[in-house]
């Protein structure tokens, strides 16, 4: 297969054969993924749920991985990360719960514009807070707010492998309500007897049992914190010890469950991924951290130079021109942190994007591939 | 530092100040620009993309019937089309960095190629930073010239400059071939300073996209026309020809015509961004005409604006170009356009002058503009 689209690209050359076939059909690639949404769900508030039918070159996910889509906002392509909330595995379909952040400008474009017929780019499943095969004796999963995307696919996964083992899953959200998938959770929980759901919503401080027809457990404790700790750890799964557990959410939480799992010397069982959102500093003019050029595995404390001169007074040499932002000969990716155009003033800190280094100034850390 | 320019009218002085304000004026020209820049410019350049494809896949599948000499022109004008659209207002444009801002993989000038044996890293290299950093400057731009002709006075004549409109005629023809050598400099290797192992690097990636483009061209689309090879070989080569020579047309009136000036290192030493700004105004020259030819010229035809502006989308210059002239006007600077009969005619004109010893022919100095830097006005006698 790869051989013919080398041969047909002779003739298409000196462009891949893909930006010949997305002219008919935008999901009609040979090389590139993309993804059709073919449904929509805005039943939660607050977020939206996207069923995407990927095109024929997606390999599937494992339970816990995360894939990036691109859309185009505006005229510009925009990459995301969302994990998968459906069970692990090849499926014709792949469904990403997608929650509108007030800063965020993908997710608050999806979850007001997404529409079945609609394609996005899709990259192959990555990153390694998965499910280990073989599965655990013992399985806790806890999760908070949009977290709950990487864990749900591991819950589910279990689920429809009728995993023996125990497993307890403990969400935190802000309210019943804006808790994605209650429908799949209530399926797993009826069906499963050896799988323990547990949802706590801290900020509600009135009633103890919020909903009392759900299988599972659903409170807003009155007594306790009602957030994570040891008690509510030995609570929920006294066996813990025993278990592996993975843990995705806000700062707080995560920071709560490591300091427990250090102190009980369990870090090696703990899996944790991080939905950090990458802001631009508020004040860019202060020069603060560190410029890595991870290519050429060189690192030097920012100065606040541009980083064509940062690289350079670092002993590099990279290739460059104009120095003046016109020629675009030193322009490289920026892998990870954040920039600031020199002639715009703007801030930028979207990971994998091509920037000019003679005009762009880094913003505390920056990865730089040169 | 102070600008001085000789009108028709009489002595111009820009005075350090004027040529701040109308920089800044330029650069918040161009914010204005860049702020508004979204779906539209993307819809444009994508609706440009689809016809070029479109003429290739017509041009390509019409030579199937080229035994039919009408069908054969109208594939040899289908294929000369896209490549001249695929060059022009695709190529040269994205490889600016104009689109960079999409965030399209497939539309950053880090990785686009054109249709045509050039390899885009070594235009970018002549191209983006040479030429459009030096504009103009002797020594420094390769493009006065292209080292094979002499388009300016200041450089020296010999007897070789007599055979120079056959050169340029050549170069009209073998453009695409000459734009793939430019990068080579070389005069420059030849006189030793530059590194035969640059060179070969160069040549490796020449031989490479040039062999790329003359096997599709001249042996696979031909072989699949079976019993039509020598038809379909002869159009494309007629449409890379077309191209070559339209290519050539409106590239040589963005430079060349009557009225641009040139400038040495030392009047360009230091410049100020206002005066960079000035240089690419004076070293530059439009070509009026219809949407359709704008944009068949890759918006090139407004050449000032792209050369103040070179990574803002070219479909833009149009809305620009009236703003730009309105400073010209407000600062007595020219504004060389014309149609392209008149540039085109003002080029070859150059060319054949230029051509015979100085002795011969009568300087031209004026009506142009003449533009001296001097410290202070008063030491150039204002």
């Amino acid at each position: 297969m790869v051989d013919l689209i080398n041969l047909v690209q002779t003739l298409t050359s000196p462009h891949p054969l893909d930006r010949y076939l997305e002219l008919v059909r935008p999901t009609l690639t040979a090389r590139e993924m993309r993804a059709e949404i073919v449904h929509v769900d805005r039943s939660v508030p607050g977020s939206v749920t996207l069923t995407l039918r990927p095109t024929r070159q997606w390999k599937g996910h494992a339970a816990g991985q995360y894939v990036q889509i691109g859309v185009v906002i505006n005229g510009v392509r925009h990459a995301r990360c969302y994990s998968p909330v459906g069970p692990a595995g090849r499926g014709r379909h792949l469904q990403l719960t997608v929650k509108a952040h007030p800063d965020g400008l993908v997710s608050q474009y999806l979850y007001r514009n997404a529409e079945p017929g609609m394609v996005v780019d899709l990259e192959p499943a990555a990153g390694v807070f998965r499910l280990p095969d073989p599965r655990p004796e013992r399985v806790l999963l806890i999760s908070g707010g949009s977290g709950i995307t990487p864990v749900l696919s591991m819950l589910r996964t279990l689920a429809d492998e009728d995993y023996p083992g125990d497993v307890v899953f403990l969400h935190y959200a802000k309210s019943p309500e804006v808790v994605p998938h209650r429908a799949e959770l209530d399926a797993i929980a009826e069906r499963h007897k050896n799988f323990r759901i547990e949802l706590r919503h801290p900020w509600r401080a009135d009633t103890t049992r919020v909903d009392p027809t759900a299988p599972w457990v659903d409170v807003a404790p009155a007594k306790t914190s009602g957030y994570f700790d040891y008690d509510e750890l030995e609570r929920v799964a006294p066996w813990f010890a025993d278990a592996h557990t993975y843990v995705c959410g806000p700062q707080s939480l995560m920071a709560a469950v490591r300091k427990i799992f250090e102190a009980e010397q369990l870090d090696d069982r703990l899996h944790t991924e991080e939905f950090t959102l990458s802001l631009a500093p508020v004040d860019a003019d202060e020069a603060f951290g560190t410029v890595r050029f991870s290519a050429s595995g060189v690192a030097a404390d920012n100065n606040g130079a541009p980083l064509l001169e940062q690289a350079e007074s670092a002993g590099l040499t990279p290739e460059y021109g104009c120095r003046m932002g016109i020629c675009f000969s030193c322009t490289a990716v920026r892998r990870t942190g954040c920039t600031r155009n020199l002639r715009t003033g703007e801030t930028d800190s979207d990971p994998d994007q091509p920037i000019q280094l003679c005009i762009n100034a880094p913003v505390g850390d920056v990865d730089i591939d040169i | 530092m102070t600008i001085l320019t000789e009108t028709k009218d009489g002595p111009l002085v820009l005075s350090p100040d004027q040529i701040e304000e109308l920089g800044k004026a330029l650069d918040e020209l161009r914010a204005k620009t860049v702020a508004d820049l979204g779906d539209r410019d993307r819809e444009y350049l994508y609706s440009i993309i689809k016809a070029q494809r479109g003429f290739e896949v017509a041009g390509r599948g019409l030579m199937y019937l080229g035994f039919l000499p009408p069908v054969w022109l109208a594939a040899v004008a289908a294929l000369s089309v896209s490549k001249i659209l695929d060059n022009m207002e695709i190529g040269h444009n994205v490889m600016h960095g104009q689109y960079d801002w999409m965030r399209e993989p497939g539309l950053n000038s880090r990785v686009f190629e054109w249709d045509t044996v050039c390899p885009a890293d070594q235009w970018k290299h002549s191209h983006n930073y040479l030429h459009h950093t030096y504009t103009n400057i002797h020594n420094k731009d390769r493009d006065i010239g292209y080292s094979i002709l002499r388009m300016d006075e200041s450089q020296s004549w010999n007897v070789l400059r007599l055979g120079q409109p056959l050169y340029a005629f050549a170069l009209m023809m073998l453009f695409e071939w000459g734009v793939m050598g430019h990068d080579l400099e070389v005069e420059n290797v030849l006189s030793g300073k530059r590194k035969w192992s640059d060179v070969k690097r160069l040549l490796r990636g020449q031989l490479r996209k040039a062999g790329k483009q003359a096997l599709k061209d001249y042996l696979v689309f031909p072989a699949l026309t079976g019993p039509l090879f020598f038809s379909t070989l002869a159009g494309n080569v007629t449409a890379n020809l077309v191209r070559n020579v339209w290519a050539y047309s409106i590239i040589f009136c963005g430079h060349f015509p009557t009225g641009v000036q040139t400038f040495t290192e030392e009047e360009t030493a230091d410049e100020t961004r206002g005066e960079w700004y000035i240089r690419q105004m004076l070293g530059s020259a439009n070509i009026s005409g219809s949407r359709l030819f704008h944009i068949m010229s890759g918006n090139l035809s407004h050449q000032i604006e792209h050369h103040l502006f070179p990574d803002i989308p070219a479909a833009r210059y149009p809305e620009i170009a009236p703003e730009v002239r309105a400073l010209c006007e407000k600062y007595g600077l020219p504004y060389n356009t014309g149609p392209l009969g008149k540039q085109i005619g003002s080029v070859w004109w150059k060319i054949c002058k230029l051509a015979l010893p100085p002795s011969l022919v009568k300087s031209e100095s004026s009506p142009g503009v003449i533009v001296m830097r001097q410290r202070k006005a008063s030491e150039v006698g204002v």
